[in-house]
């Protein structure tokens, strides 16, 4: 057995140029893979963070252009299970230049009182958030979104309004931590008012804590049923499913990853298909002369298989490493609606993957492999080349 | 530069059938995913190109990315239709359609729900849109009710939209009157019904969202000018051809994705033309030691076999395309986070990608093929001639 394997080896390194040109071909589409494969399991499979479990998010039923009367908090407050709701206004609106992507970050007008027991994942100095509850102009903003706009503690930011006819002038008050979502704005909703001169007696969205993870969903149902029949009704989803809804406009997700996969996946059997045949072909008479020596045609098709799933393998090992380095990369990209802060493999999809890289070489191996394993001696050893 | 003749080349992918079809095949996947990502992005834009009318203009409040944030009163109508150079109807009356634009979400088969623009509008603003929109059944909503006419996208995917269907939202129930045939327009992904319906239902009886205006004449700056330049009315003028381009943002994440897709498929299919060029050259090498005594220079020989590649490429991407063809038959949706809603249209492969694709896979074959091709141009003649 062993024998086998150090002739497998062998074999890969005779062509080295063609082995490596077709491992790394292998690899690049397994990176792509990979990273896909990580951005699934995030979406549609991940457990939400343990605060962020505890949070549902209450709209309009008919879509996010159409608010919600605020009377609303505290008809949910009076809930049993719910323990804070707050109002959290999306402002929209431009910053600078809308053009630039930098620029559209994610802006709440809240009720800074409520706002860190909402979050008991965010942290902030004491005397920033003293700060921020004092001064009804002021804003605090995440960490990421500081960096990344080179925002510093007293700066001015200039936001302008387009659902609400406002000009807002806001100070950074202070500047959050968090593992995740820490690239939002959020400002005093009572400023939002002031600067409208009027109340708007309704919200775009609410944020429901609830006491425990395990009524996450009886609550968000009790909330639902609350409104059924009034003239405006609710849908309440968990802060993480609401998210997903979000970003499902761009498209359908599921199925253009999938179907993404499944051509990088086709690509690979293709490539590893064609770097077989032609090093199959090439080795006609040695197979020829392994035959005369006694090697079964069994044993000839496995070692072509084997050598096939070495490179597929190899292949899917290496894509792997590429899609941990360019994860790391993604892990800080700006956040648009979900955070890619937790992007990464586990070691189930993982070896999922590597078990594929392995499936796509022996299946592009099987159909070479088993014509040279079945021609008789005499034709492989009279081939001229 | 005495050239080889291209008939050899051909005669040898000929010969080697398998191994040429092989490579072809590794590169056609990503043409083929190429040419589906630029054909729905063609399709979006013309979707909008359609829908958009030269002598349009639409107004919003100053500072809206869309209609669906933008508010107007009906004061700014009456001052926006005092206005010259607004073109009028058969009877005299000023071609100007005030709108409510709002987004009601509708349920599909599969238990989940579609987005779509509810646009509240009176008789001008469906006869402004004429030559475009036809109605393929029923009849027009009628004023002060709760009637619907549907696009024909939305009556297609949608089990309650109907002709005679039933719709819930705003305060109540509302029938579905007729449905419209917007040719290729994003008006097919819209349901239109009574401006003083939908505002009334809505609780907006003087919030509404946009006026859209036809120019007297085809020039439309004199007319944009003077409305932008009224501060009180504090407009955003827009010809509808530039509001609809705006929007072709929604597809810039799919486009982005598909591409980095295709480039790294690509990789693969110029690794496989790499691979299989190699081993022409290493077979062929007395050949081409042949090719060289009869005088054919370096040049020749590195050019000969970059051809050749290249035309094993460009089989894939012509593979490809054809596999792509039949897109055209096919309707996607894409959502946007301008309109909030869904917008159906069709894929369109245009002679254009076509071409594109082909020079993508051609692309593809040269950068695999060079480097066999120079190695084989640099062999020593005798040592090529004395190979086996």
């Amino acid at each position: 057995m062993l024998s086998f394997a150090s002739l497998i080896a062998r074999n890969s390194l005779r062509s080295r140029r063609r082995s490596v040109l077709t491992i790394v071909s292998i690899a690049v589409s397994f990176c792509m893979m990979g990273v896909l494969m990580a951005m699934y399991s995030l979406f549609f499979l991940d457990e939400p963070a343990p605060d962020q479990a505890l949070r549902l998010i209450v709209r309009n039923r008919i879509s996010f252009a159409n608010p919600l009367p605020v009377s609303y908090v505290d008809k949910i407050k009076s809930l049993p299970g719910v323990r804070e709701v707050m109002i959290q206004q999306w402002f929209g609106g431009t910053y600078k230049d809308a053009h630039e992507p930098l620029n559209n970050f994610a802006r709440f007008a809240v009720e800074p009182a409520k706002l860190f027991r909402l979050h008991p994942e965010y942290s902030i100095a004491a005397w920033q958030l003293r700060n921020f509850l004092k001064r009804p102009d002021s804003c605090i903003i995440g960490r990421a979104l500081a960096e990344r706009l080179g925002m510093k503690l007293g700066n001015r930011v200039t936001l302008l309004g387009d659902i609400f006819p406002a000009r807002l002038d806001l100070v950074v008050a202070g500047i959050y931590e968090s593992a995740i979502d820490n690239e939002v704005l959020y400002f005093h909703n009572q400023y939002l008012k002031e600067s409208l001169h009027k109340d708007p007696d309704y919200a775009i969205m609410l944020m429901v804590m609830v006491t425990d993870a395990d009524s996450v969903t009886a609550v968000g149902r009790r909330i639902d049923g609350l409104f059924h029949n009034s003239p405006v009704q609710t849908k309440t989803e968990t802060e993480k499913a609401f998210r997903l809804n979000f970003l499902s406009y761009v498209g359908n997700i599921k199925m253009f990853l999938f179907l993404v996969c499944a051509s990088l996946a086709g690509t690979v059997l293709l490539v590893a298909t064609n770097s077989i045949t032609i090093s199959v072909r090439e080795r006609a008479q040695e197979v020829g002369i392994m035959k005369a020596l006694g090697f079964s045609p069994d044993t000839v098709l496995c070692l072509i298989a084997g050598e096939a799933m070495l490179m597929g393998g190899l292949g899917g090992l290496l894509g792997l490493c590429g899609a941990q380095v360019l994860m790391a990369a993604m892990r800080n990209l700006p956040v648009v609606m979900v955070s890619l802060t937790t992007l990464s493999l586990s070691p189930g999809v993982m070896a999922a993957e590597l078990l594929l890289a392995c499936a796509c070489g022996m299946v592009a191996a099987v159909p070479a492999a088993w014509q040279a394993s079945r021609r008789p001696i005499t034709e492989c050893l009279a081939q001229a080349d | 530069m005495l050239s080889i003749p291209i008939s050899y080349n051909l005669r040898n992918l000929q010969v080697r059938k398998i191994t040429t079809l092989m490579t072809s095949l590794a590169a056609s996947l990503s043409v083929l995913v190429l040419v589906a990502v630029l054909a729905l992005v063609a399709g979006l834009r013309s979707s909008f190109e359609v829908s958009a009318s030269p002598k349009h203009l639409i107004l919003m409040r100053n500072g809206s990315t869309s209609e669906l944030v933008s508010v107007l009163t009906r004061e700014n109508f009456q001052d926006v239709l005092s206005r010259r150079g607004i073109a009028n109807d058969a009877n005299g009356q000023p071609l100007a359609s005030l709108e409510i634009v709002t987004v009601v979400s509708v349920s599909l088969p599969a238990g989940t729900e579609m987005n779509v623009t509810l646009r509240g509008m009176s008789a001008t603003g469906w006869k402004m849109r004429q030559p475009q929109l036809t109605l393929t059944a029923g009849r027009m909503f009628q004023a002060g009710g709760r009637e619907l006419v549907v696009g024909q996208s939305i009556a297609a995917k949608c089990p309650g939209a109907h002709l005679g269907g039933q719709l819930q939202f705003g305060d109540g129930v509302w029938t579905v009157v007729g449905i419209m045939n917007g040719g290729q327009s994003a008006f097919n992904s819209e349901i239109f019904a009574d401006l003083n319906q939908v505002s009334a239902e809505y609780h907006r009886a003087n919030q509404l969202s946009s006026v859209l205006i036809e120019s007297a004449s085809p020039d439309l700056e004199p007319l944009t000018r003077s409305l932008r330049e009224d501060r009180r009315l504090n407009l955003q003028v827009e010809s509808e051809h530039d509001y609809y381009a705006g929007q072709m943002s929604a597809a810039i994440p799919v486009q982005f994705m598909g591409t980095i897709v295709a480039i790294v498929m690509a990789l693969g299919g110029a690794f496989a033309c790499m691979n299989t060029m190699y081993t022409a050259i290493a077979r062929r090498s007395s050949e081409i030691g042949v090719l060289r005594v009869l005088g054919f220079s370096r040049a020749s020989v590195l050019l000969c076999f970059l051809l050749e590649s290249v035309l094993i490429s460009l089989l894939g991407g012509a593979i490809g395309c054809l596999l792509a063809l039949p897109l055209s038959r096919f309707e996607t949706a894409i959502g946007s986070y301008i309109t909030w809603s869904q917008l159906s249209f069709r894929f369109r492969v245009t002679p254009e990608i076509i071409l594109v694709g082909l020079l993508f896979a051609a692309a593809m074959g040269a950068v695999g093929g060079f480097l066999p091709a120079r190695s084989a141009a640099r062999r020593p003649l005798l040592a090529a001639l004395r190979a086996r």
